[in-house]
């Protein structure tokens, strides 16, 4: 076996490994957004599909350029862009044009994602920077939400505003009944309306310990809880807008929320408030996006003041006594 | 049938990895000798021991033929009776030399006239003999077994934690030592409980091993062994639970504090294959020359559990055992856990192995390292609570600060992170050199 010599592989343990890998990772979160995506199809019509696809392709082909130009090997086979690519198009209203949802990708990819760094180096959500960009810069486009079945009838897209729109403007309109709340039957950004799809695949995330419940639980309830208390009711304020898409997809973020467990309560409850407060008392309907990045740049100063105590080493305080 | 002991707390963090125990119903097979030994004066945490015999001179099976003055050291004696050929070297895993002494067997392995029966009534004499016998630990890393043994003024034992919990995928040695040896083992806790008078004796296994629980657990209740202070405990089945500290806290719920040893919180752990040689070098005097080891891996031809006179090459002990399947790739001693990857399959067999380990081109195939994505799996499975995420970067950055803070100082390089990150980082690698770097400052 004198042949050996030259060909065994040598290096620190451990020699085992799980079977874990990055691409499954985000192939479980792609196959956990596919209830939503197919209800947004039947809600928005083939449209919905397209955009979403665009942002993805989009969000592939931008990685891939990128990373040749920065002299960065090619990353694309660890599918993280498309996770950006189909969350970027579940925050896009149908009826958005498909330029600009190519800029929206472009945006979250290139400036948020690889300028910093690519996987792990991004200190806020691209996906949710995407979305904020083409909401500055486009506020019509990002404003006019399909109806849902519009696709149905006339070649006009018949637009209808959000429920949370409805609450927002105080304009007496009626809302959707909860079941179609529930079921997604209203206007919306294309992916964040149907909050049964997305609790499926919330559920299909927990349940392949991709992310822990800790997060969604807590934002929600935090969110829930708030703005009842200001006199809202409560499951419109559950079922509406972007809280569960939000919550599920966004806030769990690996790269840009908390690794600890009480980092991840304090995280989730600050962008709970800050929801509420945005949806209680801001300008805008709507408060997600905003809250999640914001809680997204505190996230080093929570992971450090979180930071677990070693097995067997005392607290400082409890040194002192 | 006596139920076992549950135990009552659980570490948090730990790892599930395949069990691949599929040697756990091999009894033992003992190899001949065979025609050359070669044994490393290093084969324990601590000093080295200096040859005591010269080329040419013969020796007999169990005679010292290494020893140190040194305190943390453990003697090394002549595996098989023959001629001494030569005192060579040799590279250890860890990259540190070591003399060897390279003995010829004569195929008759002949006893050494000193090796003679042993009483032991006194902490002192326990110590005394277990550190005559070349005893070292069996958990891996070998740290010699009479400064464990030894008692610390001031620091009494109640109760002797015997670890018989075997967590590392593939190994099945400890199993077999409860197996085969089962009244060795019993003996052997009698004695210490004799000479140490601990308050309590758990046997502790994880709940995988169903048979030596309930083995013991009869026995125990048959012969009435000492006062009835020895109990069975069943752990959950989860690595690291053989590890001191975690073993410690599961069995007892007693915290070891960092940097401190088990004797602090009045415990004493020793491996259940240690007690079992205990017994056994008082009725014979044999001091340690052979060691049972687990073969196995895909690229072994037979898995099978093997008794090895100390410092045979791993390449005789596969041939002996059926030989590879297939051209090995990676070859380690120990666990693939914490095991280390030889460097060929002429290395000899250690006192502290207790696992060779071969695996084929597949198994030994590298992941490539990704860019983590703080997804925070070595954070949860951590059983020291550290935060292996951002070692990386910290070590990258020579940010010593940021190391310490980190808390790998308290890392026993079990593994569990590096086992778990999807994206492949060498996690324990860094947190070992993050530590020479704190060391260095």
């Amino acid at each position: 076996m004198s042949d050996t010599k030259q060909l065994l592989v040598v290096h620190s343990s451990p020699h085992f490994h799980s079977s874990r890998s990055t691409s499954n990772v985000m192939l479980d979160v792609i196959i956990a957004l596919i209830p939503a995506l197919a209800v947004s199809v039947w809600l928005f019509g083939p449209r919905a599909l397209i955009v979403t696809l665009i942002c993805a392709s989009v969000c592939v082909v931008a990685e891939y350029i990128t990373r040749r130009i920065l002299k960065r090997d090619n990353a694309i086979g660890d599918l993280s862009a498309v996770v950006t690519g189909l969350l970027l198009g579940f925050n896009l209203p149908p009826s958005i044009p498909f330029w600009m949802a190519g800029v929206g990708a472009l945006v979250a990819i290139v400036v948020v994602k690889q300028m910093f760094g690519g996987l792990g180096f991004n200190f806020v959500n691209p996906a949710l920077i995407g979305r904020i960009a083409l909401i500055v810069s486009f506020p019509k486009e990002m404003s006019a939400f399909t109806a849902p079945f519009a696709w149905h009838g006339s070649a006009d897209a018949v637009t209808s505003a959000t429920p949370l729109g409805i609450l927002n403007e105080g304009s007496g309109e009626a809302l959707p009944s909860l079941a179609d709340l529930f079921l997604g039957r209203h206007g919306g950004s294309l992916g964040e309306t149907c909050a049964l799809a997305l609790l499926i695949g919330g559920i299909y995330l927990v349940v392949r310990r991709v992310i822990s419940p800790v997060i969604p639980l807590c934002y929600i309830c935090t969110t829930v809880f708030i703005t009842t208390l200001f006199g809202q009711n409560p499951l419109v304020q559950l079922l509406s807008g972007g809280l569960i898409l939000g919550a599920v997809f966004m806030a769990t973020d690996y790269v840009t929320s908390p690794v600890t467990f009480s980092g991840k309560i304090i995280f989730a409850f600050g962008c709970g408030v800050l929801t509420a407060v945005i949806r209680l008392w801001g300008s805008m309907p709507e408060g997600v996006s905003f809250s999640i990045i914001i809680m997204n740049i505190l996230v080093p100063y929570i992971e450090r003041a979180t930071q677990p105590v070693p097995f067997g080493v005392k607290r400082e305080k409890e040194k002192r006594k | 049938m006596p139920k076992p002991k549950k135990s009552v707390v659980n570490f948090r963090g730990g790892i599930h990895p395949a069990g691949h125990k599929r040697t756990a119903e091999c009894a033992t097979v003992d190899m001949p000798p065979p025609e050359l030994v070669t044994i490393p004066m290093q084969q324990h945490i601590g000093a080295a021991c200096q040859p005591m015999v010269k080329p040419g001179e013969t020796v007999y099976l169990g005679q010292r033929v290494g020893d140190t003055d040194a305190f943390v050291a453990a003697p090394i004696h002549a595996s098989v009776s023959g001629t001494v050929k030569k005192i060579g070297e040799l590279m250890l895993p860890s990259g540190q030399r070591t003399q060897t002494v390279v003995i010829e067997s004569d195929g008759l392995m002949t006893p050494h006239p000193k090796v003679v029966p042993h009483t032991i009534s006194t902490p002192d004499e326990l110590a005394g003999h277990a550190r005559r016998s070349g005893l070292v630990g069996f958990g891996g890393a070998g740290f010699p077994a009479h400064v464990k043994l030894r008692p610390v003024p001031g620091k009494p034992i109640d109760t002797i934690i015997i670890n018989a919990a075997e967590c590392e995928p593939f190994i099945t040695s400890d199993y077999r030592e409860c197996m085969e040896n089962t009244f060795d083992v019993l003996n052997g806790i009698n004695l210490l409980i004799d000479v140490l008078k601990p308050g309590r004796v758990a046997i502790a296994l994880e709940d995988n091993k169903p048979k030596a629980t309930e083995l013991f657990g009869a026995l125990l209740l048959a012969q009435k062994y000492s006062g009835g202070n020895i109990d069975v405990t069943a752990m959950k089945t989860r690595y690291p639970q053989g590890a001191e500290k975690m073993i410690c806290y599961t069995v007892t719920g007693r915290i070891i504090p960092a940097g401190a040893l088990p004797a602090d919180v009045g415990c004493m752990i020793v491996n259940v294959s240690t007690v079992g040689f205990l017994y056994r070098y008082v009725q014979t005097g044999m001091p340690l020359i052979s060691k049972r080891i687990t073969l196995d891996g895909s690229a072994v031809k037979s898995p099978c559990n093997v008794r090895v006179p100390i410092g045979t090459s791993v390449r005789e002990v596969v041939e002996f055992c059926g030989g590879y399947r297939e051209t090995p790739k990676k070859l380690l001693s120990g666990g693939p856990m914490m095991g280390m990857a030889l460097t060929d399959d002429s290395f000899p067999i250690l006192k502290q192995s207790n696992a060779i380990l071969a695996f084929n081109d597949a198994d030994a195939a590298p992941r490539p390292i990704k860019p983590c994505f703080r997804c925070g799996q070595c954070v949860k499975v951590c059983p020291m609570r550290i935060m292996p995420t951002m070692v990386s970067h910290d070590y990258d950055a020579k940010n010593i600060e940021g190391l310490k803070r980190a808390g790998i100082t308290a890392c026993m390089e079990c593994g569990s992170c590096a086992y778990s990150c999807p994206a492949n980082r060498p996690l324990v690698q860094y947190i070992r050199m993050s530590k020479e770097l704190i060391k260095k400052s």
